[in-house]
């Protein structure tokens, strides 16, 4: 289970607690803008959610009970570091300036992208599992041979970690000393498959048998997140190499909107997650130590509703995209297939082809 | 200035120029530093260039294509060594997955500029894995070229031309010809990286090939020759796009065509070539193109390679088929 090797800075009763290596720097302030971030991505999360009951998205995958994770490892990004998601990461998009109609376009599948990459540092959709993790230690080689002050970081989650492909970047990435985070979130669940059945040792000691270290954060903890991924990010740009960061949490939705979690997990184990919900511990320090009041989380609440419905209407607004675009981008040169292509669907369009 | 050399060695130099040229070219593979790799190809150049751009990689062949996709995203060219044709599966979701599709995903902000060299094709004596045809399944993936080489001239500036595309390309490259010379043209490249080659002319039958097969093509036309037939020979050079336009304006004019590959022939390139230039050239041809393949088996121990690799025989044979043809 969780275990004494747990960092974590804030208890789920919102009650500071000491550990030995790290502390939390945040401000009062800063803490309030994280709750904030928090809230904003569990309410859109919950829009998307309702967009797809309504069909009007495709899919979408939640990333309720993981927003301390992806907010916490968001913030502590420097703007000019790089971050390689899978596909539920809204929260760490959100932190990097993604507009969070940009992060539903894959899901209203009008793109397989749906933001400029190198725009935001923050790279696009990664579905299949594992591959992002790769391509983030080339990423991160391409880093070090330019002698940046850039760290990058990947994220993928205890599923992902059974991947050939995540393990192979553990080597490479104890073998060329990359500056890269790996930041996984064990939120319990690949779909239907347990964690246990991915690990039967905690995930983050896997680090030590590649050769880095590894740490196990709370993930339902904002302040602990954003400090353990604040040091590791920074020895990855002082040259100290990769840390695997294993954050602790739980994914208290379905994996996407077109599974049925009822079907093998107990509301039990759901019950005793939400009593760790990430938002409340925040909002628990907040009030007792900084004296938050209601009037400012509910002013934040507002704000979160208010950013629902302009995503409900941005998401509205996107239309099918042009047949042709279909051929845009398919090669970065001429290429006789992609003429042939479009010039048969221009044709058909032309006919008034639906 | 021409200059006389290796297949292995054209490639070499080519591989130089290209770092030479550009300091963002990087190699990466298994034992081609210090080694040079299996076949020389790289040899030398981790002394010249550093450990930083010649990259002796641990093995993994899905990590070498995994990371050389992040370094084209950092705005590297990797050209990326897979050992043997048989060991690229492994990268084979790295490279339909995200090299042919990340350009795409990222509304053309991603270049994948890079390179996959395949040693392939048999012809060598070699146990499992170390003969294998792969390049009809990366043809198939929208967002990758394929392209091939018969000659040392082709190995040096193709090479060169592959590195340089903003396109991925996988790069197929016939290991039985490696130490074969011929002469390269060090100025003049002569041809686009994806435009075929009339390697022969001829007027009877037109005879399409790549990479391995050119030699025992050229050698079939030879023999046809002796016999009264004048077979045009064609190197399709580019596997993925094909050059049809060379293709057909060949075949309007002979009426016949012959397609050799080391591959089963079922959903192959030279099934494309035959189902395009029907398409193409229907009321040209005289009789149906015929496919002289692999067979439909895992390829065999190489002591049978020979019975299994399209021969002279087999070429002349289907020359002869489609000979009988008349219309």
């Amino acid at each position: 289970m969780i275990g004494e090797d747990l960092v974590q800075l804030v208890t789920p009763e919102g009650q500071r607690t000491p550990h030995p290596e790290y502390e939390a720097s945040l401000t009062g302030a800063e803490i309030f803008s994280m709750y904030r971030d928090m809230v904003i991505v569990r309410r859109f999360c919950a829009e998307a959610t309702a967009l797809q009951r309504q069909g009007q998205l495709a899919l979408w995958a939640p990333l309720q009970g993981q927003e301390a994770a992806q907010i916490g490892a968001g913030r502590a990004l420097a703007p000019s570091d790089f971050s390689f998601p899978s596909y539920r990461e809204h929260g760490v998009a959100w932190c990097r300036g993604v507009p969070p109609a940009d992060t539903l376009r894959v899901f209203r599948a009008t793109t397989n992208g749906g933001w400029d990459p190198q725009k935001y540092r923050h790279s696009v959709p990664a579905i299949v599992l594992g591959n992002q993790v790769l391509n983030a230690v080339g990423y991160a080689m391409g880093v070090q041979r330019d002698g940046a002050d850039e760290a990058v970081i990947t994220f993928f989650g205890d599923g992902a970690s059974s991947q050939g492909d995540v393990l192979e970047s553990f080597v490479w990435a104890a073998s060329f000393n990359a500056p890269i985070v790996f930041f996984c979130q064990n939120n319990q669940w690949g779909i239907s498959t347990p964690s246990s059945t991915q690990a039967k040792v905690p995930l983050f000691l896997r680090a030590s048998g590649f050769g880095f270290p590894g740490v196990r954060v709370d993930g339902n903890d904002v302040l602990a997140v954003y400090e353990v991924t604040k040091r590791a990010l920074a020895q990855a740009r002082e040259g100290g190499g990769p840390t695997l960061i294993e954050a602790y949490t739980y994914r208290l939705g379905a994996h996407t909107t077109s599974d049925d979690p009822t079907r093998y997990r107990v509301d039990a184990e759901v019950e005793v997650w939400k009593h760790r919900d990430p938002i409340e511990r925040v909002k628990s320090l907040l009030v007792h130590e900084f004296g938050v009041t209601t009037e400012k989380f509910d002013a934040v609440t507002g704000e979160a509703e208010t950013l629902a419905l302009q995503l409900r209407d941005d998401v509205l607004a996107m239309g099918k995209p042009d047949p042709l675009s279909m051929f845009d981008h398919a090669y970065a040169a001429e290429h006789p297939l992609i003429d042939e292509g479009r010039r048969e669907v221009a044709a058909l369009l032309e006919l008034g082809a639906p | 200035m021409t200059t006389t050399m290796s297949m292995a060695r054209a490639l070499n130099e080519g591989l130089r120029r290209a770092m030479e040229d550009n300091k963002k070219v990087l190699i990466m593979g298994e034992d081609v530093g210090k080694l040079g790799g299996v076949f020389r190809v790289t040899d030398g150049l981790q002394k010249d260039f550093g450990e930083d751009r010649v990259i002796d990689a641990p093995l993994a062949e899905s990590a070498i294509v995994g990371t050389a996709v992040g370094l084209a995203i950092r705005g590297y060219r990797t050209v990326c060594e897979i050992q043997f044709d048989g060991f690229v599966y492994p990268a084979f979701d790295q490279i339909v997955s995200q090299v042919a599709k990340l350009h795409k995903r990222s509304d053309g902000v991603y270049t994948m500029g890079l390179v996959i060299r395949i040693p392939f094709q048999g012809g060598i004596g070699a146990i499992e894995h170390h003969s294998e045809s792969p390049e009809a399944y990366f043809a198939q993936t929208a967002g990758l070229r394929v392209v091939s080489c018969s000659t040392p001239h082709d190995a040096y500036w193709s090479i060169q031309q592959a590195v340089a595309h903003d396109d991925p390309i996988i790069f197929c490259e016939p290991k039985s010809r490696y130490w074969e010379k011929g002469e390269v043209d060090l100025e003049n490249p002569g041809r686009g990286l994806f435009e075929a080659a009339v390697r022969r002319e001829g007027t009877d039958v037109t005879v399409v090939g790549y990479g391995a097969s050119m030699k025992t093509i050229l050698r079939a036309a030879a023999v046809a020759d002796e016999e009264g037939v004048s077979l045009e020979v064609i190197d399709a050079r580019s596997l993925a796009p094909l050059d049809l336009v060379t293709m057909a304006a060949s075949v309007n004019k002979t009426g016949r065509l012959v397609v050799v590959q080391e591959t089963p022939h079922m959903a192959s390139i030279g099934s494309e070539i035959v189902a395009e230039l029907t398409e193409r050239c229907f009321y040209s041809l005289r009789a149906p193109g015929l496919r002289v393949s692999g067979y439909h088996v895992p390829y065999p121990p190489s002591r049978l390679e020979e019975e299994y690799r399209p021969s002279v025989e087999r070429i002349l044979d289907a020359v002869d088929r489609v000979r009988e043809y008349e219309a």
